[in-house]
């Protein structure tokens, strides 16, 4: 498959703006680092579960979720280095299939918050491997229109959905979550459960 | 020795209501009856199995993990650096291998030090029995909902009926 040239990808921000235009109540799971720093940046709500450690739990918090509350869409924003950690719970979703999870991972090949490292995703199709794995809906875009159109797509489909964005290295300036853990904690559930 | 049938009641009258977790022998027997009861979904890994539990509580489930103690290893870091500081309660229900060095090699180091290392990241225990099953329940409970972080019941082999392999 062929992108567009690296000059012009989006940045993960860019990405992520265009997808919270099309989030209502959905609750939102999102990965440690600088992705819930932008998150949280770019339109902090209830629903929102920032990650500030626990790396590669993502899938794994957002699938318990999913189980737990069937009738409500799941949507997790995870990154490449993230899914690497743990592959293994492609294959518990892929096994388990649950409809109302939409896993969003936006790969940059790095991992960015550290020093932009590179990945094993560049080698790896992540898209490749959530297919295998079972996933009902599997798609990798590079553009915002398509990103629009995946993700509106996968919002009206049974999962599980897996949208692969590829995005450029740029890191978005955002502070730190000024949160308490455990206010975050308090927050969510209150606002799914 | 206790029937997996009244251990699995016995949680469920306190509330647990959400399984998960990877297998051990000494909670075979256990698996087996929550399969039975279509309440038990298994991870592939300890972490992931307590990163399912956090997202179950999140939405409303009082969530328990089973693993053999060598999985406190694998799930070390999110109980770190998600449940303790998050302040996110579950139940681990982890077995004893490696107990008064009475196993194969590979259990015997965190057989030893298991109940220290629990200490160390000051997650509550406590070592079921047969005898005391109901208070061993009832303070699970308790130390879950007072204290919202993991609290972990130890079974050690032969204290709840198993299944053959």
């Amino acid at each position: 498959m062929i992108g567009p040239e690296e000059g012009v990808m989006q940045s993960r921000a860019q990405a992520m703006a265009a997808i919270f235009e099309l989030l209502t109540d959905q609750p939102l799971i999102v990965c440690n680092g600088f992705p819930s720093r932008e998150a949280c940046k770019l339109r902090d709500r209830d629903q929102n579960f920032y990650m500030i450690g626990s790396m590669g739990a993502t899938a794994g918090i957002g699938l318990g979720l999913a189980l737990a509350q069937p009738e409500k869409t799941v949507v997790v924003f995870d990154g490449d280095g993230n899914v690497l950690m743990s592959l293994g719970t492609l294959a518990t979703i892929g096994a388990l299939q649950p409809k109302n999870l939409i896993h969003v991972v936006f790969d940059n090949e790095v991992y960015g918050t550290t020093g932009n490292q590179p990945t094993y995703s560049r080698m790896v199709g992540l898209d490749k491997v959530a297919r295998a794995a079972g996933y009902m809906n599997v798609e990798r875009v590079w553009e915002k229109e398509d990103i629009v159109y995946e993700f509106k797509a996968m919002l009206a489909d049974s999962g599980p959905s897996f949208l692969l964005i590829k995005v450029n290295e740029q890191l978005e300036e955002a502070d730190r979550i000024a949160l308490a853990p455990q206010e975050l904690t308090k927050r969510f559930k209150q606002s799914v459960s | 020795m206790l029937e997996a049938d009244d251990f699995v009641k016995g949680l469920q009258d306190i509330g647990f209501d959400f399984f998960t977790g990877v297998p051990d022998t000494i909670l075979g027997g256990i698996i087996a009856h929550l399969t039975e009861e279509r309440i038990y979904t298994p991870a592939v890994r300890e972490d992931e199995a307590v990163a399912m539990a956090a997202g179950a509580y999140f939405g409303g489930k009082v969530p328990a993990v089973l693993m053999q103690n060598s999985g406190l290893g694998n799930a070390l870091n999110v109980l770190e650096s998600l449940n303790l500081i998050y302040q996110i309660p579950c139940l681990l229900l982890v077995s004893w291998r490696g107990f008064e060095g009475k196993d194969a090699p590979e259990h015997l180091v965190m057989g030893e030090t298991m109940t220290t290392l629990l200490d160390t990241i000051k997650i509550p225990h406590r070592t079921l029995t047969a005898e005391t099953m109901t208070e061993d329940l009832q303070w699970t409970a308790k130390t879950f909902m007072e204290q919202r972080i993991p609290v972990a019941l130890l079974l050690k082999k032969g204290i709840v009926k198993t299944v053959q392999p």
